[in-house]
């Protein structure tokens, strides 16, 4: 699906600005900062930390309906940018604001305080948060999913379903 | 500024936001003001008719009436309030109701072009809103009202609205029947919520003031205005009793069948007995027994929604335990019916009747408008694909309601609307303080 420069092909008003549409692959962002000078290594460990949180609890992000999250860091210049994907099932400002409510609740903090005009007081400030979000959202112009609009419970419903059906022809032996 | 609880100062805040009180009828009023001066002479007429929470407590036995006052955000400048404080509060309260039309679902028939009252217009500044124990002591404060309004030249009264709860009077219901006021978040600090209800919540999910669920204060400037406030939705629905009926005898053949119908869309019996404790027949003692009538999930009682179909009203409106952040999400109702009953077994009248009801929240975005824009209007919600809310959300005849049945669900199509938005405005409930402060502001500050 080929998608207008703006990110949307008519402008429909979310609680906090425009809603981006769902595409074949869904709702998603690509966000794109550059980060503060010398927090690259912090931006790393900060990989190793959500790592541990989700071995932890298996279930931690299931409120963010996700499919995938990328983090890349790479350079223009002789500067760092950092570039956050998310594939996910509800819209951008569910998504953010459950996900500010999800560091909140488990103590962490967010890697995008290592990016440059972020609001520092972004627990208490969740528009801030979100502001920024979008602020530094870059639309895709083009999405392509090989199974369209299927949502990610669906895919596990159907693993689900796969599961059932070999106990069952297990219980058949 | 997370740490113990604050004690409430129940003898500044409105009581509307704790109490609910044992009033029969009542009269919303919608005003303007000319000039500041005006509105300043409306609200010191009525300050001494504004009750506390503390108040009200005491006397709610001997009282007849109950008064709030609360303002829009044009009202605020209307009245004189500064441009710093006025831009210190949230943007969704600055742009107000009909600014925020399209993403709260306010189209088509709900759009704010079609609302009675005056209410889409930018010069609707307060309500007053008076509950009264029976219809005679509301004429005698709606006698009383005008004969302020005759010493208030400054002041225009856009509309009126007046409540009447609906026949039979032992329990809260609304003109569909169902039984109204079952599920309530209680503040910490102010009792115990029932069974199934949660735990208390912390006082700044709804009063502005004090340390919410993640430890935030939230208080636009200055303090002397806005503490002890909250925020106020307001929600006027008319209620298309015929059509819901004629859909009723649609889909159920006998009248057990209706009845079963009428439970899934709502998610409870009419009696107000939740579909998961009892799934299969009504339970009126159940409905009213206010110990039972809440205690119950949906996570593992109901997860595939056998018994609570999960597009259901109730199941939008409150996912329980099925829900994230549910503690950031809870809101306080408050309000009542109006327009005479349709008899039963009578021909749809063309009357309007519906409810006329606040949400209360310390929040809008937050908490209303989260509601409003996805528990109700998602079309996705729980993954449905293609359902509102079945008896408040935007429906158009081209969505439809699922209900979940062994061995294949049950599929409705072309779902009508039961229910279409009359009129409705976002407002701050002042403390008593702050009422004061309202009314003592200069005329210097007045904006046109």
């Amino acid at each position: 699906m080929a998608i207008p420069k703006e990110g949307f092909f008519q402008l429909e008003q979310g609680r906090y600005g425009p809603v981006f549409p769902r595409t074949p692959a869904c709702y998603g962002f690509t966000i794109i900062a550059k980060i503060k000078p010398g927090r690259e290594q912090a931006i790393r460990e900060y990989g190793t930390k959500i790592e541990q949180t989700i071995a932890g609890l298996p279930d931690g992000l299931a409120v963010l309906k996700l499919h995938y999250l990328r983090w890349v860091l790479f350079d223009i210049g002789k500067e760092t940018y950092f570039m956050y994907q998310g594939i996910f099932d509800t819209d951008f400002d569910k998504y953010t604001e459950d996900a500010v409510a999800l560091f909140s609740k488990y103590g962490i903090n967010t890697v995008f305080e290592n990016l440059e005009g972020f609001p520092a007081d972004w627990k208490t400030n969740t528009p801030a948060f979100i502001k920024f979000v979008r602020e530094h959202q870059r639309p895709s112009f083009l999405e392509y999913g090989e199974y369209p609009f299927v949502s990610a419970d669906e895919i596990k419903r159907a693993l689900k379903l796969k599961a059932a059906f070999s106990e069952m022809l297990d219980q058949m032996q | 500024m997370a740490g113990a609880p604050q004690m409430l100062e129940l003898d500044d805040i409105q009581h509307i936001l704790l109490t609910r009180t044992p009033a029969l009828n009542g009269l919303y009023a919608f005003v303007s003001f000319r000039d500041a001066a005006g509105g300043q002479a409306w609200l010191t007429g009525l300050l001494d008719k504004v009750q506390s929470a503390a108040e009200v407590e005491s006397t709610v036995a001997s009282s007849k009436r109950w008064v709030t006052l609360a303002f829009t955000w044009s009202g605020l400048r209307a009245l004189g309030v500064d441009d710093a404080s006025l831009a210190s509060f949230p943007e969704e309260f600055r742009q107000g109701m009909v600014a925020r039309a399209e993403m709260l679902g306010d189209t088509g028939p709900n759009h704010p072009d079609t609302w009675v009252g005056g209410l889409a217009s930018d010069k609707l500044h307060a309500i007053g809103i008076l509950f009264a124990r029976d219809a005679a002591e509301r004429a005698r404060c709606v006698s009383e009202h005008q004969k302020l309004l005759a010493q208030c030249p400054g002041v225009e009264m856009l509309s009126t609205l007046e409540l009447e709860a609906t026949p039979p009077f032992d329990y809260a219901h609304d003109h569909f029947g169902y039984r109204d006021r079952l599920s309530q978040p209680v503040i910490e600090g102010t009792g115990e919520p029932t069974p199934g209800s949660g735990a208390p919540l912390k006082a700044g999910e709804f009063i502005l003031g004090y340390p919410d669920e993640d430890g935030h204060v939230t208080l636009p400037q200055p303090e002397a205005l806005s503490r002890n406030g909250s925020y106020l939705a307001y929600r006027r629905l008319q209620e298309h009793v015929g059509a819901f009926r004629d859909f009723l005898r649609q889909h159920g053949e006998t009248p057990e069948g209706q009845e079963l119908i009428a439970a899934k869309l709502m998610g409870r019996w009419r009696s107000g007995a939740p579909l998961v404790l009892a799934p299969e027949k009504d339970d009126p003692a159940l409905g009213a027994d206010m110990q039972r009538n809440n205690d119950f999930g949906y996570k593992h009682q109901d997860p595939h929604g056998y018994a609570v179909p999960l597009g259901s009203h109730c199941r939008r409106m409150n996912p329980r335990d099925t829900g994230a952040n549910m503690n950031r999400r809870r809101m306080i109702r408050r309000g009542a019916t109006y327009g005479p009953p349709l008899a039963e077994g009578a021909p749809d009248d063309g009357v309007e009747r519906g409810i006329a009801a606040f949400v209360v929240c310390g929040s809008l975005i937050r908490q209303f408008e989260f509601a409003q824009n996805v528990w109700i209007n998602d079309k996705n919600f729980h993954e449905l694909g293609n359902e509102r809310d079945p008896i408040i959300g935007t429906q158009d005849g081209t969505l439809e309601f699922k209900i979940p049945k062994r061995p294949i669900k049950q599929r409705i199509t072309g779902l009508p609307a039961f229910t279409t938005v009359r009129g409705g405005a976002y407002f701050f409930l002042p403390g008593l303080k702050a009422l004061r402060y309202l009314s003592t502001l200069g005329d210097g500050h007045a904006k046109s």
